[in-house]
């Protein structure tokens, strides 16, 4: 089946099943593997992509479900204000070891960011629990969403 | 990226099924090197590590592999420190397959594993900058026609002290080809040292942030298939019987496979392969093992440890005297764990008649070359690896399983190139686990010293299918078994460690984060808490009086009992437990906080962690491993176990195998001491320090000790008898 999907700004126009999960979609078809597979069943969080704006798994979305509705994926969350300012944290707070879940984790705290500037640690927890890291990032993982936070704070104030 | 999609897209047409695709495939991932890998053309390259060119680049092939553990910054600062290189010019590039270059000194493979990197190779990367170094400033020299004792290096140039001439090191590229090596090169007295000790950023981590970076199960080739596989559930088990019908009638799908312990589906994409693999019928023929359950390992098990064991260690007399004073023996049991990295296994070949290229993140370069080999029948140089950054290691990626099988599915095809991924439930169905242990400790107490010490460890030898030759170095004793245990830092005269291998049946064991040592570590840390009890002391305080011989052991004690703020007052069932390890040349003493609900369930507080490393050459790296070290311990402890039921791993995916999550996650404090001694082992110390902290802190909130992993909620709720 010919879909068309409006991928960070782009339209990309391919042949899939339907009920193929945007995942695969991203990564096997359209070659963007920077969204990962991790378990297949929505439990680990490392193929978290936006679907307007709102954190999904990609591995039970299929295709499609998404219609019109624009997706962003790690290789375009860096062009939104709250995916740019999680990344820099990550690198200032040096979250990241493997790295293989973290764009999930990344994509989970842009969308924490974009709807609440000043989560707490419930709000943290409530966002990022569902993103499994095998590496054990999560101290500094919360450590970096609240300097992200605060940023946004000191760009607004400064 | 959609732009360079485009232009290196290739359309492919005409797939199995009844539509039509428009494929887009990168050639290669963008971030992949255009070139050769290990390409020295042009490059003064003096010798397996180093790689400078003409504008200053240095690109340093790393003998380690980087599976987040942050060997890919911290051996570039080793080598960078005594090449007194610029470290903003410096890229890393993975080490080709090669024993003779890149073995790890310590292990004698190349192989990244046992916390050995940076203890093995610190003299070797240090000399091999130093060297390259001299004969730079030796190129330089020359030109200017003067002494090199005259000249200094800084931040890759060379500087004529007396005249203030000055050459780049790129500048320098072509002259320092033709400079021979010094034979002896002196190195930095450590006070000199300008990048090591510094907590500089990880050069692995940028690309981490827009999903640029390319693991194994990310690479891309042009006419690529796909695959999933399912291996026999039973260890020796075989294909019975197949009924393909339902998997070929899945939108692209395009072939079954069936071997004879294996079946594999191959498609246009993972999602019809997986789709395919799900529409499968298979009947298979067990064998011998489709009759184990875990009930039949744990008698294996038991019934071997109350044998005599080989003996790996003794000193004084321990049966003598663990006749005085009063007898204690206790055992502990742990069970099988998996590795689960985030990354599924997976790996992708081409094969050729004449070649096979292979492309996966792997911890074995060497031996998946070899394996490789072996299982097409090709030679060595025509087995190509390519190597990535893994998706979490572990140890898992010690085996060459997952290349083999797709080596075997890659055989079934025409040449064209197959990734081959594993779903999570056959990544977890299929491990090498760690293995089940059983130790059994006797000791005695004599006015609160203890006396006689004797430790029997059963379980299965890894290293025996792993590294034979040093199974038999050691006359059939395992040294990663019994590691931590017979060099346990306590003050203990009378002593002894007895070894019994215990395979067990119908499971593969393999190494797990932590190895030996977090078996035993547990066991004596666990077993120390008990003795205290029963003479009546603080627990650190008990620890302190046996660890006379042993002053970097107390030193970290005394600070994590600063730390931690040992023996203030915590609220009902709440408890703090400790824990102390001589393992990998580090020594490490944690306290783990922790509470006890009426239900069994238990709340992480607060975690404290105390480390002399040596030497710490990054000690950033070393607080994040320790950090998630201690998660991955306290993991298993909660969680990890590997249930067997009709020879099969009873284990589908997360819900079932459950991993800490963030809300789940106290904080965890470490303090990095300062040291001048020689650097210690980190990626593993953090999994061996969580178990036993964490069921001593158990203890002290409930008074329940106890004496099996993981933790049990029913005994912790006093459902159920310990």
């Amino acid at each position: 089946m010919t879909m068309t999907l409006r991928i960070n700004g782009q339209e990309k126009t391919f042949d899939a099943p339907p009920d193929m999960p945007l995942l695969w979609v991203l990564r096997d078809v359209l070659g963007m593997t920077g969204t990962k597979f991790g378990c297949g069943i929505a439990q680990c969080g490392a193929c978290t992509v936006h679907v307007d704006g709102k954190p999904v798994r990609s591995c039970l979305l299929p295709v499609n479900a998404v219609g019109d509705r624009a997706v962003t994926t790690i290789e375009g969350i860096g062009n939104t204000d709250a995916g740019a300012r999680v990344q820099k944290a990550w690198l200032d707070i040096e979250v990241i070891q493997c790295g293989y879940c973290q764009s999930g984790q990344i994509m989970s705290a842009a969308a924490l960011l974009a709807a609440t500037p000043h989560p707490d640690d419930s709000d943290i927890n409530a966002a990022m629990a569902g993103n499994i890291c095998r590496c054990g990032t999560y101290v500094r993982i919360r450590e970096a969403i609240k300097r992200a936070a605060g940023e946004r704070e000191e760009a607004k104030n400064g | 990226m959609a732009k360079n999609l485009s232009r290196r897209g290739v359309l492919r047409t005409g797939l199995a099924g009844a539509f039509v695709f428009t494929f887009y495939l990168p050639v290669r991932a963008a971030n992949e090197p255009e070139e050769a890998p290990d390409s020295t053309q042009g490059k003064f390259a003096p010798n397996a590590f180093i790689r400078i060119d003409r504008t200053g680049k240095i690109t340093l092939v790393m003998p380690s592999v980087e599976m987040g553990q942050g060997v890919y910054t911290a051996i570039p600062m080793i080598i960078a420190e005594e090449l007194d290189a610029d470290f903003s010019q410096v890229a890393f590039e993975h080490a080709p397959p090669d024993e003779k270059l890149y073995a790890n000194p310590m292990l004698g493979v190349q192989a990244t594993g046992n916390s050995n990197s940076i203890r093995a190779f610190w003299k070797p990367l240090r000399t091999a900058g130093a060297t390259a170094r001299a004969m730079l400033v030796e190129a330089a020299a020359q030109q200017w026609k003067v002494d090199p004792q005259s000249c200094t290096a800084a931040s890759s140039v060379v500087t004529h002290t007396a005249s203030g001439r000055k050459l780049s090191y790129g500048q320098l590229v072509d002259a320092a080809m033709k400079v021979a090596p010094p034979k002896d090169v002196t190195l930095k007295d450590p006070k000199d040292f300008v990048l090591i000790g510094k907590p500089l950023k990880r050069l692995d981590t940028p690309n981490k942030t827009d999903g640029k970076v390319i693991y194994g199960i990310d690479a891309m080739l042009p006419g690529m298939k796909f695959a999933t596989i399912m291996a026999s559930p039973v260890k020796g088990g075989k294909v019975s019987h197949v009924d393909q019908t339902e998997a070929m009638k899945v939108p692209g799908v395009e072939k079954v496979i069936v071997l004879d312990d294996m079946v594999a589906v191959v498609g246009a994409h993972f999602w019809a392969a997986k789709k395919g693999l799900d529409a499968l019928t298979v009947i298979w023929a067990d064998g011998a093992n489709g009759t184990i359950d875990s009930a039949h390992i744990w008698e294996d098990i038991r019934a071997a440890s109350r044998k005599d064991g080989l003996v790996a260690k003794q000193r004084g007399n321990a049966a003598k005297a663990l006749g005085e004073g009063e007898k204690i023996e206790l055992a502990y049991e742990m069970p099988f764990l998996a590795h689960a990295t985030m990354e599924p296994m997976n790996c992708t070949v081409q094969l050729k008649p004449d070649s096979c290229e292979i492309w996966l993140g792997t911890q074995i370069m060497a031996r998946v070359q070899s394996t490789a080999a072996q299982l097409t029948g090709l030679p060595l140089e025509k087995v190509i690896v390519h190597n990535h950054l893994l998706g979490g290691g572990f140890g898992r990626r010690l085996e060459p399983d997952m290349s083999l099988k797709a080596i075997r599915v890659a055989q079934q095809l025409n040449g064209e190139p197959v990734k081959v991924v594993w779903t999570r439930e056959e990544d977890l169905r299929h491990d090498l686990y760690r293995p089940v242990y059983r130790d059994v400790i006797e000791a005695s107490l004599k006015d609160g010293k203890i006396k006689g010490w004797k430790y029997k460890v059963t379980g299965s030898s890894v290293v025996a299918r792993w590294l034979p030759p040093a199974f038999k170095a050691f006359h059939g004793i395992d040294f990663d078994a019994i590691d931590s245990a017979a060099d346990t830092p306590y003050d203990l005269p009378d002593f002894r460690v007895e070894y019994v291998r215990c395979e067990p049946p119908g499971m593969n064991t393999g190494f797990w984060r932590g190895v030996g040592p977090n078996n035993n570590v547990f066991a004596i840390e666990c077993f120390m808490d008990e003795l205290a009890k029963k003479a009546g002391k603080d627990p650190i305080a008990f620890r302190l009086d046996h660890l006379h011989g042993s002053p970097r052991h107390q030193a970290v004690l005394k600070l994590v009992r600063e730390k931690s703020n040992w023996g203030s007052p915590l609220p009902e069932r709440a408890g703090r437990g400790v824990s102390v390890q001589p393992s990998f040349a580090s020594y490490i003493a944690t306290v783990v906080e922790a509470e006890v609900d009426h239900n069994g369930d238990v709340k992480l507080r607060r975690v404290v962690c105390c480390v002399d490393t040596g030497i710490a050459v990054n000690p950033d790296t070393i607080e994040a491993q320790l950090q998630g070290g201690l998660i991955f311990g306290l993991t298993a402890a909660l969680y990890g176990d590997v249930p067997v039921k009709h020879g099969r791993v009873q284990l589908s995916n997360f819900n079932d195998y459950r991993m800490l999550r963030i809300d789940q996650t106290p904080p965890i404090e470490v303090h990095v001491v300062k040291s001048g001694e020689a650097p210690g082992g980190i990626g593993e110390t953090g999994a061996t320090a969580g178990p036993p902290a964490l069921r001593n802190a158990l203890f002290a909130a409930t008074g329940i000790p106890l004496r099996r992993m993981p933790v049990d909620r029913d005994v912790l709720s006093g459902r159920k008898k310990a």
